[in-house]
């Protein structure tokens, strides 16, 4: 096996026994993309240079200090980050034209937490402009491809984050989730992936779609790297106000742990007409798995899932009009200077810098909070979104953790559904409600179609119980052998 | 037709908070422009707010002050709107639920009146463009600020309740010094500290229904306040004499033309899509907090003019003056406190010392001369060692140097004469230089005593004791 096609915890290995360097791992990595990323395109920009560098100073540290790695849980791994994370003096475009030339003067909190715990940093990771969309298609840099079929989409909006690691163009990534973005990309490519509770991980530095939806989590291989990285990013921020002020619990003590007895609720909303018999039968094969390991799944309903849909493209699209209303030209970014009128600037630059799906949903949230229109478009979808938040609720007073399947479909091909707004949102039918009830949740992998398309599974878990989801998958993960298969390129 | 005018007024009361309302930038006024900046108050990519609780106190103080119910949770909400001065692309503001509500005031203006106040609200200041007019028509480039860009701002909104402008002016007037007084607002109208709309409206005398009203912004002086409204009033009653109606609009107040212009309609008017703020939190306000906060609230101007008029016995006037400002009133009471003349030293301080600090309260903490040089000179007087005008002297000397009032007499020569002996040998010159007036006086008028004593006041730089003067002419002449 090729170094790039480890796990994080398999390299922490060979750097504690001195079997490899950071350095050896990060070239792999770069031999790696050199070799398939004209055909996945998975990053935006490339930071080898620097990742060389910092390769080198994390292998003085482990040579200086053998314990470095246990204190730095990160050190010397290389790993991606999303184009909407800003990061200080390198180019965070959000796969936009609008900020295609942006270069932040500060790292995020995520970012800086991840710098901290001794990340190599490989370069930016392409994505659905502005999060915005189901299948990387809407990237203004064009569309990242799915290793396991190169002419299919790697799902959204972190495309890139996960066709990156499933490539082996890095061990890990992170990714924003505002209605599905990490575990819907996970799902299609075979990773695991995380949404972490809202508020468990902070937003500040990372560029807003949909403040009180959107949340940072981890891409990875396998539970364990995921749950390590989670480790890393989680944790209250002063400067975000919407994440909590509650310690975060050692993940890895879960890991192993058994979920004999454990209730798991399977939604019977979650098992639609038209989802891919494919999908069906793998989340069966599941089920029949967890229940092998002492867990009992029993039928459960989550009455206002229907509703999901189109409350989250009300309230989703509301803040994004208002969020994306400082990409004027004024400042910084994208600008048509051919005008001398304030007002045709704003228009001229706005229009040209944006993408269309990105300007559908400006005009939508425009449009629900308009006077008039507000109360019978927000106003009610605050309302629904409450109700969908205590279906969650009361299915949690018995279940430990609820099971669904990610998608409805494996991979689907490029510009199958460009063309059809309604059939792309349809994409996060079974993840847009764990946001708008502000619940953690994640992808793994649970099987593979005939023609070798991966398929994932959901684990929900209660408000900040993380480690309870983290538990129940790595113990599914432990009876299965979907995590260790790899995109073969 | 007589008509009644209705105004209501909006006042934006810019706070004395050091740092903005959601980054810790510094509020100081006067940078070089865009130093007070960070990635937060420049809106760039990826930021986001973050309460600043001390605003939260000085909205709660206003609120208190002005007798409003403290709402427990109070929300921000998004303003959206596009202007280069505003970075994020929408004002942070509240909307639906303020933090304070149902206020009210007391003016005086021909008698007594309450003032409601609908509500007071947090929201955050936006920056400035500074225009450059080569030919001074069109704009050829602008250029933006964002010093400015995030200093909180408290909004209080009145109730349509005042009818003349000399009500507005006397509730604004009233509403600036309570700000000042609880130390939140430096009430400086020309640096934009206070800001005020007014909303304006008429209807026919004995009707109860409102008309149709404008709102006219840029009003940054008392007198401009006053002006604006009355043209404002002027203007509708000709519309509607001319059978035409009032449109709803806002207008905008040209301080050197004294008219306003109609900047724009309803029809025109921003939708501003007002929504909570998914990036803070409900603003939550605990019942202990509100009550600490009342309890260190300052003595405010009715309490403290009535205290003085009762324990001190000075006429309403004067307590009026000495309490609208705190930091005159507490000169006052410091120098009462040295020398327990209540009414000298109101005089003193009403006729000099306003004077001296050009009724402008800022120059008093950083005054040279202190309430006890006050009482001190006061008390010499008293004891006849200087006389009264001399203490005016003393005491501006004092304003201008900061030394001692014993100093200055000494310095300056200026303790007063009341040696009998040198008295008499003045006098005797005095009388052997004006044979003429010594005999009209003999011969019975009276009135050229004065005369005698002002030769003799003349002849010492008025340092003589004029009681004591005029006491030996009408002995040596008697």
């Amino acid at each position: 096996m090729e170094l790039f096609e480890l796990t994080i915890h398999q390299l922490q290995d060979l750097l504690k026994n001195k079997k490899a360097s950071s350095r050896e791992i990060t070239e792999s990595v770069f031999k790696r993309i050199q070799s398939v990323e004209n055909k996945v395109h998975a990053y935006v920009t490339l930071t080898e240079e620097t990742a060389l560098q910092q390769a080198k100073k994390a292998d003085e540290k482990i040579s200086k200090n053998g314990g470095a790695i246990h204190e730095l849980p990160l050190l010397g791994i290389p790993i991606g980050i999303k184009d909407n994370f800003l990061t200080e003096g390198i180019k965070t475009t959000c796969a936009s034209k609008i900020l295609n030339n942006y270069i932040p003067p500060y790292n995020g909190t995520a970012v800086q937490k991840l710098i901290d715990a001794g990340m190599i940093l490989v370069g930016k990771l392409n994505m659905d402009e502005f999060a915005m969309g189901s299948s990387n298609e809407t990237s203004y840099f064009g569309v990242s491809r799915n290793p396991w079929d190169l002419e299919r989409i790697p799902g959204g909006s972190s495309g890139g984050s996960a066709a990156a690691v499933a490539a082996g163009e890095g061990f890990a990534s992170t990714g924003t989730d505002t209605g599905g973005s990490i575990r819907l990309p996970a799902c299609l490519t075979n990773l695991v992936g995380i949404k972490p509770t809202y508020g468990r991980v902070s937003r500040y530095g990372v560029i807003a779609f949909a403040s009180s939806l959107d949340q940072v989590g981890p891409l990875a291989k396998d539970v364990t790297d995921a749950a390590l990285m989670l480790q890393t990013l989680a944790g209250y921020d002063p400067k975000d106000s919407t994440s909590l002020n509650l310690s975060v619990p050692d993940y890895k003590k879960v890991l192993g742990q058994s979920i004999k007895g454990w209730k798991i609720g399977i939604p019977k909303e979650y098992f639609i007409d038209g989802m891919d018999p494919e999908v069906a039968k793998s989340m069966q094969a599941a089920i029949s798995v967890l229940k092998r390991l002492g867990a009992e799944c029993r039928d459960v309903s989550l009455p206002h899932t229907n509703y999901g849909v189109p409350t989250y493209y009300i309230l989703a699209t509301a803040e994004a009009s208002s969020n994306l209303a400082r990409y004027d030209g004024i400042r910084f970014g994208y600008r048509n200077s051919e005008t001398k009128n304030l007002v045709n600037l704003y228009k001229k630059s706005r229009s040209e810098g944006f993408g269309a799906e990105v300007k559908r949903r400006i005009m939508l949230g425009t449009y629900v909070l308009s006077a008039g229109y507000y109360d019978a478009y927000y106003l009610k979808a605050q309302k629904v979104r409450t109700l969908i938040r205590r279906d969650f609720e009361e299915i949690f007073k018995t279940c430990d953790v609820i099971l669904t399947p990610v998608s409805p479909t494996p991979a689907w091909k490029m510009g199958e559904k460009m063309t059809d707004p309604l059939k792309m949102y349809l994409s996060d039918i079974f993840t847009i409600n764990i946001n708008l009830a502000g619940l953690p949740a994640m992808s793994l992998p649970c099987g593979m179609t005939p023609s070798g398309l991966p398929i994932g599974i959901q684990l929900i878990s209660k408000h900040f119980e993380e480690e309870k989801m983290l538990q129940a998958a790595y113990a599914y993960e432990q009876a299965t052998e979907w995590h260790t298969r790899r995109a073969k390129l | 037709m007589n008509y009644e005018t209705i105004i209501g007024l909006e006042v934006h009361a810019q706070l004395l908070t050091q740092s903005k309302l959601f980054c810790s930038c510094s509020t100081e006024f006067g940078k070089v422009p865009n130093q007070n900046t960070c990635p937060v108050c420049l809106g760039l990519p990826g930021v986001l707010p973050v309460m600043n609780q001390r605003v939260a106190e000085f909205a709660v103080r206003a609120g208190l002050a002005t007798q409003c119910t403290i709402s427990p949770k109070s929300v921000f909400a998004r303003k959206n709107y596009f202007y280069p001065d505003l970075p994020k692309g929408y004002q942070i503001s509240q909307y639906e639920l303020p933090i304070c509500t149902h206020g009210q005031l007391l003016i005086e203006n021909e008698g007594s009146k309450k003032i409601g106040i609908t509500r007071i609200h947090i929201e955050e200041d936006a920056g400035k463009l500074l225009h450059e007019h080569p030919d001074h028509r069109s704009v050829e480039s602008t250029w933006v600020d964002l010093n400015r860009a995030g200093v909180p701002l408290l909004e209080i909104v009145s109730e349509p309740d005042m009818r003349s402008p000399q009500e507005a002016v006397a509730y604004l007037k009233k509403l600036r010094m309570i700000l000042v007084y609880l130390g939140v607002c430096d009430g400086n109208m020309e640096e934009g500290s206070l800001r005020c709309d007014a909303n304006v409206s008429i209807r026919p005398q004995g009707e109860t229904k409102f008309g149709t009203r404008t709102e006219t912004k840029n009003l940054n002086s008392f007198r401009h306040i006053e002006k604006a409204i009355l043209y404002e009033t002027k203007r509708q009653s000709d519309v509607l004499a001319e059978g035409g109606r009032i449109i709803q609009e806002t207008r905008l107040w040209d301080p050197d033309q004294e008219k306003t212009y109609s900047m724009r309609s309803k029809e025109e008017a921003h939708d501003y899509r007002y929504f909570p703020d998914p990036d803070l939190l409900p603003l939550l306000i605990e019942n202990d907090w509100i009550e600490k906060i009342r309890r260190s609230l300052p003595e405010l101007p009715d309490a403290k003019k009535e205290r003085f008029i009762k324990d001190f016995q000075l006429p309403a006037s004067e307590a009026d003056i000495l309490s609208s400002m705190k930091r005159l009133a507490d000169f006052f009471e410091k120098a009462v406190s040295s020398y327990p003349q209540p009414r000298k030293i109101s005089a003193w301080i009403i006729n000099e010392y306003m004077r001296l600090i050009k009724a402008d309260e800022t120059k008093i903490s950083s005054s040279l001369l202190k309430p006890e040089h006050v009482g001190i000179t006061l008390k010499l007087v008293e004891e006849g060692k200087i006389n009264g005008s001399m203490a005016k002297t003393v005491l501006a000397k004092v304003y201008e140097t900061g030394e001692s009032p014993q100093k200055i007499i000494e310095q300056e020569g200026l303790s007063q004469v009341s040696d009998e002996g040198a008295l008499e040998t003045l006098i005797d010159k005095v009388i052997a230089e004006n044979p003429k007036e010594v005999e009209r006086y003999k011969a019975g008028n009276d009135k050229l005593l004065a005369f005698f004593v002002g030769q003799v006041m003349k002849q010492t730089g008025g340092r003589a004791h004029p009681g004591k003067v005029n006491e030996l002419v009408r002995k040596k002449l008697s």
